[in-house]
C-alpha cells in the first residue's frame, strides 16, 4: 500500500491570499478521492503539486515518505486535453512511457495492445489521435498513464471536454479502471454529482486562501462495481441529500467571501 | 432515383479523404477563371507582338521565347544548358538551406528555451531580418570572394530568420500538457526536447523552410546577377547585356515554375510529415 501525503502544504503566488494554506491530507493507494470546489480554490494546484509540477512554498509533499521534488512515473497525470502525441499512433502513444524507460519495442507493444483491451479499445492500436473520438483519446490517454505502472493516477478534469452521454459512460470506465489497476486515484471536478459517483472520498477546498473545509468518505462507485446501474445510483436519496449538502458546502465558502 | 442520391457521394468521399476538401470542391470555378486570366494574357502579349505594337527586341512573340527555351534545353546559353543552369541555382539553394537548417533550428531552440539565448541571439536575429540580403552580399564578397561560397553564405542569410522565428514559434506554442505528461511519465529535459518540443514544433519549423525557400530562392536569382558564371539568374543578366529578350523572359519563366515546383515539394512533404497539421 503506498501513500501520498501532503504536510502543511502552503502555496504562494506573492497574491494576497495564498493558492493553498496549511493543507494536511494524506491519500492511500485505494483510494479514489475526488476533489471539488468553485474555481480559485486551488484544486488544480493540488493536483500540480502531487504531480510534482510545482513545489510547495511551505511543508512538503510525499510519496511513501520520500519528498517529492520532481514529476516521477509513479504518479502519472491524465490531462482534461488528452495531451497525446498527433505523431504517434494510438499504440505508441501507449507505450510513450514505456519508451522513455528504454523498454524494448516488441515488448512495449505487446503492453499497449493489453493496455488498449483493458480500455476497450481492442484493434484501435494503428489509429492516428485525429481519428478517434474525444471519449477514445480520453481512453488512450488513460491506458498511457497505466503504461508506467503508477501508484497514483491524477486526472485534472479528465472528462471535462466531453459530452453528456459520452461522461456517463466514462465515468464507468474510470470506476473500473481504478478498481483493476490498484493505484491510488486523485480526481479533481468540477462536477459534485462526478465526484459522489466515482469517489470513496471528498474532498472540498475553499478559496481565499485554498483550504480542506470538508473530508466526506462515500461509496456509491462501489454499488456500481457490483452492477448496479449508474443511473440508479444516482437517484438514490442518500445520493441526493449528500449532493444538496455538497452544494451547500460549495455555496457557503462562496456567500462567505462575497459578505 | 438511386443515382442523383448517389452522385454527391463521391464528392463526400473526396472531401473526407482531402483536408482540403472543401476548398476543392469550391476551387472549379476558380480555377476555369484562373486558366482564362493566363489564356488573356498570353493572347494579350501574342498580339502586341503579333501586330508589331511593341518591338520583338523588346517583347519577343511568345512562340519565339518557346523557341528559345528549348534551345536552351538543347544547346544552352553562355556555355551551360538550362538544366546545367538550373541544377547550379539548385545546389546553391540546397547547400544554403542545409546550413541555415542546420544553424537556425538550434539557434531557434535556444531563443524560445532559455533567457541567456534569448539574449544573446535576439539582437541578431532582429538585425538580420529586416536587411535586404543584397545589400550585405558586397560585403560577403569582399570576406570571402566571388565564388560559390559568397552565393551560398548570401542565401543561408537570407533564410535564417524564416527558419529561426518559425522554430521560435513551434516551441513556444507546444502544449503546456504535452510536456507535463512526459514529464510525469519519467522524461528527463533531453527526452522532452527530443520526444515533445520538436515534434511538436515540426509543422511550425516546416512552414519555416517554406517561407526560408522562397525567400532564398530569390535572393539567390539576384545573387546570381551580380556574381556568377552559371546559373538562371547569371542567364538572364548575359542575355540582358546582349539583348537577347527572349532569353531573358524564358529565364524568368523557368526561375517562376521552379520556384513554384519547390513550393509544391514542400507542401507535399509538409502533408507527407505532419498529417496531423493544425488539426491537432
Amino acid at each position: 500500500m503506498s501513500s501520498l501525503t501532503f504536510e502543511g502544504v502552503s502555496l504562494d503566488y506573492g497574491a494576497s491570499a495564498p493558492v493553498l494554506d496549511a493543507i494536511n491530507l494524506g491519500v492511500r493507494s485505494d483510494e479514489f478521492v475526488a476533489v471539488i470546489g468553485r474555481s480559485g480554490s486551488g484544486k488544480t494546484s493540488l493536483l500540480n503539486l502531487a504531480a510534482g509540477f510545482l513545489t510547495p512554498g511551505k511543508g512538503r509533499v510525499a510519496v511513501d515518505g520520500k519528498p517529492v521534488t520532481k514529476p516521477d512515473a509513479d504518479r502519472a497525470v491524465v490531462f482534461q486535453d488528452d495531451a497525446l502525441y498527433p505523431w504517434l499512433d494510438a499504440r505508441d502513444n501507449i507505450a510513450f512511457p514505456l519508451r522513455l524507460h528504454g523498454v524494448p519495442v516488441a515488448e512495449r507493444h505487446q503492453t499497449a495492445d493489453r493496455l488498449l483491451l483493458h480500455v476497450g479499445l481492442p484493434g484501435a492500436g494503428d489509429k492516428k489521435i485525429w481519428e478517434l473520438s474525444g471519449g477514445m483519446r480520453q481512453r488512450v490517454g488513460i491506458a498511457r498513464a497505466l503504461a508506467s505502472e503508477p501508484k497514483f493516477l491524477l486526472m485534472d478534469e479528465p472528462l471535462g471536454a466531453l459530452d453528456a452521454l459520452t461522461r456517463e459512460r466514462m465515468q464507468s470506465f474510470l470506476l473500473g479502471v481504478w478498481a483493476e489497476s490498484g493505484a491510488g486515484v486523485m480526481l479533481v471536478t468540477h462536477s459534485i454529482e462526478e465526484a459522489l459517483f466515482l469517489a470513496t472520498r471528498i474532498i472540498v477546498l475553499s478559496p481565499n486562501p485554498g483550504r480542506i473545509t470538508a473530508d466526506i468518505p462515500v461509496s456509491f462507485g462501489r454499488a456500481a462495481l457490483d452492477d448496479r446501474s449508474a443511473h440508479s445510483i444516482k437517484k438514490d436519496p442518500a445520493f441526493q441529500a449528500l449532493h444538496d449538502r455538497l452544494t451547500d458546502l460549495i455555496h457557503d465558502t462562496r456567500t462567505e467571501h462575497a459578505a | 432515383m438511386t443515382l442523383p442520391m448517389e452522385t454527391p457521394a463521391p464528392a463526400g468521399a473526396i472531401a473526407k479523404a482531402d483536408n482540403s476538401g472543401a476548398k476543392t470542391g469550391l476551387a472549379t470555378p476558380t480555377t476555369l477563371i484562373s486558366v482564362g486570366t493566363v489564356a488573356v494574357l498570353i493572347t494579350g502579349w501574342w498580339m502586341l507582338s503579333f501586330y508589331q505594337v511593341v518591338s520583338p527586341v523588346f517583347l519577343p512573340s511568345p512562340l519565339t521565347v518557346a523557341a528559345s527555351l528549348g534551345n536552351l534545353a538543347t544547346t544552352g546559353f553562355v556555355d551551360s544548358t538550362l538544366a546545367q543552369h538550373t541544377l547550379a541555382s539548385l545546389l546553391r539553394i540546397f547547400a544554403a538551406l542545409l546550413a541555415s537548417v542546420a544553424i537556425g533550428i538550434p539557434v531557434g531552440l535556444a531563443i524560445a528555451s532559455s533567457h541567456v539565448g534569448k539574449g544573446i541571439f535576439d539582437p541578431v536575429v532582429e538585425f538580420l531580418r529586416p536587411l535586404p540580403p543584397l545589400a550585405y552580399l558586397p560585403l560577403i564578397i569582399i570576406w570571402v570572394g566571388i565564388g560559390e561560397t559568397s552565393k551560398v553564405v548570401v542565401i543561408s542569410l537570407a533564410m535564417l530568420p524564416a527558419i529561426i522565428l518559425s522554430t521560435v514559434a513551434g516551441v513556444k506554442s507546444v502544449s503546456r500538457d504535452r510536456i507535463n505528461a512526459a514529464r510525469s511519465f519519467g522524461a528527463t529535459p533531453i527526452q522532452v526536447l527530443r520526444h515533445v518540443t520538436l515534434p511538436s514544433a515540426l509543422p511550425s519549423i516546416l512552414t519555416g523552410i517554406r517561407i526560408a525557400l522562397g525567400a532564398g530562392w530569390s535572393t539567390l536569382v539576384a545573387a546570381e546577377l551580380v556574381a556568377a558564371t552559371r546559373g538562371l539568374g547569371f542567364m538572364i543578366q548575359a542575355a540582358a547585356q546582349f539583348l537577347v529578350t527572349d532569353v531573358v523572359i524564358g529565364g524568368i519563366l523557368a526561375i517562376a515554375v521552379i520556384a513554384f515546383l519547390l513550393e509544391t515539394v514542400a507542401r507535399l512533404i509538409e502533408r507527407r510529415f505532419v498529417p496531423w497539421g493544425s488539426r491537432l
